[in-house]
């Protein structure tokens, strides 16, 4: 199916995602088991999410800050006034109370922008947040495709936070990078894990296509079961593409849910919309009103951290970093983190970013299968920096610090340690690396009066040897100078 | 007031299946429950503002610390069908959200 060049691609984007939170939205079960243990399921319920009679919801303080927390993060107003919870009723196996408590009329936040880059596109958009608003998630039903379905209650009542955008998405490059980069700053600000993979952060785009030079809404698809971004991006290109086919054909599109099949690379018919959803949405009698104080907005905007767009800007300007150095290191709080803690003790910010995206990165994700993350790597940032000063002042060849780094990530111990352990420290003094080329030049007299018949080839074979005798550890830019002084005596 | 259309359309939303002699019975019963209600309407409001509660209460929150929770027996104790620590329900088409 080719693209019609005849349309405008319209997409709106909805996330929900799960905030970091310890507790449930309304009562004080956990979010999540102990660490290192099991998920049971059905293990963390009380009477409040199984919603048994005569219980009473009461609010979770930091899920309303992450909620406005993001939303200044968005730049969205927060809502100061008296902010309601809302019933959403509907009827599902997956709702224990047979309602949502949810937000409606007036969400904690509203009216916010974000501004996107599309590396993809070579531009940068610009993004309307219509609203972002707190809600609890519900509990999690297995489809056994036998007939009956299994519930799990421990998700019913973690806090969710739901972010809408306005339609201002124009392509399915742009949709995938919006999404990437709210999930950046969802982690930054610790708002949520946004893990699309486990489901705490979900996507849905609403895709809709119009003439060019148009103004109206055509008829808007809502499409769903998206599990990474990548699917999100090929989802709304597939999408983009039938109704471009279907308008082209003269046919009329209907609007509905369509699920992404991944493996099929297609969309299917979830469900029609014949009737508007009737939700009934009222006050929740059993909350009483938020009302946000200026103070406190004022106290959380004060904690916000640098958020990822303004530390690549930091990174590229102020460290003369390149963007794609600013672009990795960002992407990963920790890893950024690391990186800043590597220049605070002292190396340059191009030396710093260079082992901290290379070496150490590769060995990060190497070790990722184990669980290692760049927070929880035994080598400190100033272990870092103190093996890079090594390789800088010449006390540590670049091939041995890098030996040394893969020691550090297998045993544990301090670069010193490893250094010490191996014998890496490098040979740096003219006499006995003069000793050392004079052993060879002795071992191969004939390359030695070919090198000086003319053949300038062998003096990388004469510095290899030099190389070999001492194991590596001879500093690379002394040998050179030594051994061509002497050929040339 | 309310017609055979209300009536399946709120049965729908609450999963009750109707049979036609229940519809027509409950087409004059809830009409007469409306009309009951509906003499709210008669009373002048102009001067009070919309209330959804009548404690005075705002902002009553609680710090995010998890406490123990039910066991899974007693979580479950009164599900028809189990199947292992889960709760068996009947398939629900994805319907109504
Ligand atoms: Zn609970």
């Amino acid at each position: 199916m080719a693209v019609s060049t005849r349309y405008e691609t319209i997409i709106g984007i909805e996330v929900h995602a799960q905030l970091r939170t310890e507790s449930k939205m309304f009562c004080s079960c956990a979010t999540a088991p102990p660490p290192g243990e099991k998920d049971e399921p059905n293990t963390r319920t009380c009477p409040v999410c199984m919603a048994l009679p005569g219980t009473l919801p009461v609010i979770n303080r930091k899920a309303v800050e992450l909620v406005m927390l993001t939303g200044l993060a968005l730049d969205c107003e927060i809502q100061t006034a008296a902010v309601r919870f809302e019933r959403k009723n509907y009827f599902y196996p997956d709702l224990p109370k047979g309602y949502q408590i949810s937000q409606y009329a007036l969400p904690l936040c509203a009216n916010g922008r974000l501004e996107v880059p599309v590396p993809a596109e070579e531009t940068s958009v610009s993004i309307g947040i219509t609203r972002a608003h707190l809600e609890e998630d519900t509990a999690r039903l297995q489809h056994g495709g036998r007939g009956y379905s299994l519930l799990d209650f421990n998700r019913a009542g973690v806090p969710l936070m739901e972010i809408v955008t306005e339609p201002d998405v124009r392509s399915p490059a742009q949709a995938r990078a919006y999404g990437e980069t709210l999930r950046d700053i969802l982690r930054y600000i610790g708002a949520s894990d946004g893990d699309m993979e486990t489901g705490s952060m979900r996507i849905e785009g609403n895709v809709s296509l119009r003439p060019i030079g148009t103004d109206a809404f055509g008829t808007k698809v809502e499409v769903k079961n998206l599990n990474s971004f990548r699917s999100l991006e090929r989802a709304m290109e597939f999408e983009v593409a039938r109704q471009a086919d279907a308008l082209e054909r003269g046919e009329r599109l209907v609007q509905e849910t369509r699920g992404w099949h991944e493996t099929e690379g297609r969309t299917m018919t979830q469900r029609a919309k014949e009737e508007a959803n009737d939700y009934r949405y009222f006050p929740e009698p059993d909350l009483p009103p938020l009302r946000p104080s200026e103070e406190w907005v004022a106290r959380l905007r004060a904690s916000l951290p640098e958020l990822p767009a303004a530390r690549r800007a930091r990174y590229v300007d102020g460290l003369s970093l390149s963007a794609y150095d600013a672009e990795v290191l960002t992407a990963d709080l920790a890893l950024a983190d690391y990186f800043d803690a590597v220049v605070a003790a002292g190396i340059a910010p191009k030396s710093a970013a260079n082992w901290v995206t290379g070496e150490f990165s590769r060995l990060l994700n190497q070790h990722a299968a184990e669980g290692l993350r760049s927070s929880a790597v035994g080598l400190r940032p100033a272990g870092l920096a103190e093996l890079i000063s090594g390789v800088e002042g010449g006390k540590v060849s670049a091939a041995n610090a890098k030996t040394v780094l893969a020691e550090v990530f297998a045993t544990g111990e301090s670069p010193k340690a490893v250094v010490d352990r191996l014998g890496l420290q490098q040979v740096g003094d003219a006499e006995s690396i003069g000793a050392e080329i004079e052993a060879v030049m002795a071992e191969f007299p004939s390359q030695v009066a070919e090198y000086r018949s003319g053949k300038p080839q062998l003096f990388g074979f004469l510095v290899g040897q030099v190389m070999k005798r001492t194991a590596g550890r001879a500093d690379a830019r002394l040998v050179n100078d030594e051994l061509r002084r002497r050929l040339e005596e | 007031m309310i017609n055979r259309s209300d009536v399946e359309h709120v049965a729908r939303l609450a999963r009750l299946g109707l049979t036609d002699e229940e519809i027509d019975r409950l087409v004059p019963q809830l009409s007469r429950i409306l009309e009951a209600v509906g003499k709210l309407s008669a009373v002048d409001t102009s001067s009070v503002g919309p209330t959804a509660q009548v404690i005075a209460l705002e902002n009553v929150m609680r710090d995010d610390v998890a406490r123990p929770s039910m066991s899974r027996e007693a979580a479950l104790a009164e599900a028809p069908i189990r199947e292992g620590g889960l709760l068996r329900v009947p398939v629900v088409l994805e319907e109504g959200r």
